[in-house]
This record gives C-alpha cells, structure tokens and sequence, in this order.
C-alpha cells in the first residue's frame, strides 16, 4: 500500500508539465505514433494541463440529466473551484470568498430571527430535498443532524460539523448572536471559506420561514436543543 | 425468499438493540453483521451468477466461459483483484462491470444499451444478472491482494480522473465525495465515514468489502452502484454507467486499496 502510494506521488512531481505523452494525449493517433510510444515503454504520467481538459470531457460524458438534476449541477462558482482540491486555496482567495459570502447575506425582511422551534425539530431530520430521486413538490429538509449533535437525547448525531447541543443557552440571544447564526446557515462561507456546509440561504435550499425555525430550534429556551 | 427472512431479522434485531448499545456503539452494524456469523445472503446471489458464467444465453447461444477480465479466457479466480484495467482489445479501461458488459455482448450478443439501462436492480426486485456475475467474480478474488497496476498511461489517467472528481464540488449544496470522506473518524448520523482521501488507509476496508449485501435495501450493491449513488446524494446529475468519472473512481479507490486483500461480497448497513 504505502509503496504504491508514494510510486503515485513520484508519478505526480514527474516534472512533465505541459508536455503530453502521444500514448496518453494524442486524440488521433496513428499506428506509427502507437507502436514509437510503446517502443519507449515510458509509463503513464500525465500533465495537470492534461489532466485537467481530460476531466473536463470525462464530466460531460459521464453524467446525464435525472428528474430535477440537470447537467447544470456539474458547473462551479468560484468557491465550489476553489475548494475542488486536497491544498484548497490561498489565504487571499479565502478571504475574497468569506468576503463575498457575508456581502450576500439576506438577513429576515421583518428583523424576526425565531420561528417555530417545533418546526426546527423536524427540519433537522429529514434529509431529502434536490435529489433526483426526491418529489420536487416537497420542501427540502435541513438534515441538521447528518452533521450536528443537537438534543441531548437525540443519539443518531453526525460528527462532520461541530455540536450544537445548548446552542441558545450557551450564547444567549442577542442580535449578534442571531445575526452570526443566521449567516452560519445561509451562507457558512462567510466563515469558513472551504466549509463542508449547505448554503442553506443562499443556494436556496431552505426557506426564509425554514431558516427561522431551524435558528428557533438552536435559540428558543423551551427548544429540547436547550434542555 | 430468503431475503425477506433477512428483512424480518433485521427488524428483531433493531428491536433487541437498546439506545446504550448505540450510544456504546460507533457502528451498530458491526455488532449486528456478527449476528450473521459467516452467513451472507450474497452467497446465494453468487451462486446465481456461477450458473450464469456456465449457462449458454442470449442470441448467439453461448457461455462466458471464453471471456477474458484480464487473466486469460476464462480465467475467473483472481481477476477482479486487478480490475480495472487496461484492455488492449477494446483501447480502454474497464471495470469489472463494463468488461462483464463487453463479453455479454460479444460472446452472446446481447443489446450493451439493454443491460446498462437497468444495471442495477430496485429493492425487493431480483438481482440483475450483471449483479449475480459481478457477485460471483468479486468472490472469487477472496483472500488475494488488491494488485492495481497503473503503468498503462491510460490506467493512470483513469486514476488521476477519479482523484480529481474526489475532491470535485459543484451542485446545489456544493457536495463532492470529500464532503463526507475526507476526514478520519468522522460519522453521518451513526453511519462511521471512511477517510478515502489519497494516502488514507480506509480505502482498504471499503473497496474490499464491495461488492456487498446491503442489509438496509435486501440487495447485493456493486461498485457502480456505489458510485452512482455517492453522486444522486451529492444532488449530480444521474452518473452513467462505466462512464469514464465512474471507472476513475473506481479506479482510484481501488489503486489506493492496492495490496488489501479482497473480502467481497461485503456485508452492509
């Protein structure tokens, strides 16, 4: 294992930038070109540029249109560009994406962060919505606890995003508070520029009314998240 | 049918589980996979997909005891430890699943758009037959090492393609396979979350266990299944069969499994 694996490193700094092998990149080839390439017997290393307009192809042949899931899915805003690999970006593309995120927050019309904690509850459960295979006629869930621990009680929690448990009763509520939760969902790039998270708001998963009372399930004293 | 059985077993058992035992638990399955002991519905998936290897099918009326995955004419043992790969006589890499395709058509002369249409069987259907080969194949590499080779430049395109599409995010909730799987000793609700990012040791467990029963669906699952079903929950598009993004992620999961040895059919959630 670990041998193959720093053959594929080795493979990688193979210092072959911009220049494809014929066997690898020529998209005509003539026997001639087959037979000199494999002559040389020189083994598969491939260019980022290579790479790179080979993927491009790949992806387009290698997807098709389902139910509410177009082809559209497979383009990227330059966040999603940004953080397509293992380094992520520089610290400036970082911050131009946080930037971005917090200038395009759309905070509730009414200045009313809370709704129905109960509501908020069910919300973070159900993990449908966008998927080919879901009803397009049904809201989206929030699937909150794919990620989060909530209620104390509730023990089938995942652990990719940090506990929630007490969140209202450990901050409290003042407008800061909500304001910063508040852009957490709608946006968590505003604070974590390569974060695992749903734009809940601003990709239009959720709803305003849903985001509320996903913040209502988070802050309302009488929320089990609080108990 | 015996899967129902399995069904009903899972039903008892869920209940037999207290919420400590989850709590104690990172992976319920585990406890609940050794209940099963050394039994695995699978096998009776494979035992199907033995007689379908053997069985004179199709328009030509014939077996696939000529087709070659990789090993020779007929050579059944071993060969989907080193699968994918390059095959000279098609100028491609291919899967398991896409070479069983290939021979289906070109020693029985089946319809490729017929078979890859429905690939994969709905729960509570039969298997398809794809399914039963690929479960049947997939066992008979039990106990032998991963042995990917990646010298044949298109091999090694196959595996960079599906490293990139790794770490690839794009869609409504701007998902990719290393939203959930880049990160060690993480969990989805109480589902434990391989770390398959490169150099990561639990590609091993994962692509050695697949193809497997999914307990959950009643269904043997293979790795394009897998595969396609990572991209429906990351809201892609409907990924295509031994479609070039498909064999590079097989390709590199299974590369970065090399030397593991082979346990499938797996036993799933």
């Amino acid at each position: 294992m670990q041998i193959t694996l720093n053959a594929h490193r080795a493979w990688l700094l193979a210092p072959l930038a911009g220049a494809c092998l014929i066997a690898a990149c020529s998209s005509e080839k003539t026997p001639e070109a087959k037979t000199a390439a494999a002559a040389h017997e020189i083994p598969g290393a491939h260019s980022a540029a290579h790479i790179d307009a080979a993927f491009e192809a790949a992806l387009q042949s290698s997807f098709h249109p389902k139910g509410q899931a177009g082809m559209d899915r497979l383009e990227r805003n330059d966040m999603q560009r940004a953080c397509s690999s293992a380094e992520g970006p520089s610290t400036e593309v970082a911050q131009a994406i946080m930037k971005a995120a917090q200038e395009n927050v759309k905070f509730p019309a009414d200045g009313n962060y809370l709704g129905d904690w109960k509501a908020g509850k069910a919300l973070a459960s159900i993990g449908t919505g966008l998927q080919y295979s879901d009803d397009p006629s049904i809201p989206n869930g929030g699937n909150c606890y794919a990620c989060h621990q909530m209620e104390p009680d509730e023990i089938a929690y995942g652990t990719i995003g940090p506990s929630l448990t007490g969140y209202g009763k450990l901050r409290g509520q003042s407008e800061e508070m909500l304001k910063f939760t508040w852009t957490r969902m709608y946006n968590p790039h505003a604070y974590n520029a390569c974060s695992h998270m749903p734009r809940f708001g601003d990709a239009g998963i959720l709803t305003e009314q849903q985001l509320k009372d996903a913040m209502a399930f988070l802050f309302d004293p009488e929320s089990p998240v609080n108990q | 049918m015996i899967p129902s059985q399995f069904k009903a077993w899972s039903v008892a058992a869920l209940l037999v589980l207290s919420p400590s035992a989850f709590a104690q638990d990172e992976d319920v399955f585990a406890q609940y996979r050794e209940m099963f002991g050394d039994d695995n519905p699978a096998d009776l998936v494979s035992w199907d997909g033995e007689d379908l290897w053997s069985e004179a099918r199709g328009p030509k009326n014939a077996t696939l005891e000529e087709c070659d995955l990789g090993l020779g004419p007929g050579v059944v043992e071993g060969a989907y430890a080193q699968l994918p790969r390059y095959f000279a006589d098609t100028d491609k890499v291919m899967d398991l699943e896409t070479r069983l395709v290939h021979c289906m058509v070109e020693l029985q002369g089946f319809d490729a758009a017929e078979i890859t249409a429905k690939p994969f069987t709905s729960t509570g259907e039969p298997q398809t037959d794809l399914e039963k080969l690929s479960t049947y194949i997939a066992g008979a590499s039990k106990g032998m090492p991963v042995s990917i080779d990646l010298d044949h430049p298109k091999t090694k395109l196959a595996y960079e393609l599906g490293k990139k599409m790794f770490f690839y995010r794009s869609g409504p909730y701007d998902f990719g396979c290393s939203t959930c799987h880049r990160q060690s000793g993480k969990r989805i609700r109480l589902q434990a979350l391989p770390n398959l990012s490169p150099g990561a040791e639990d590609a091993d467990k994962v692509y050695t266990t697949w193809p497997g029963y999914r307990i959950s669906q009643g269904s043997v699952r293979t790795f394009e299944w897998r595969m396609r079903d990572c991209g429906r929950q990351q809201r892609m598009p409907e990924m295509t069969f031994g479609s070039d993004i498909a064999i590079g992620l097989i390709t590199y999961l299974a590369a970065e499994a090399n030397d593991a040895e082979m346990d499938a059919p797996g036993l799933k959630r």
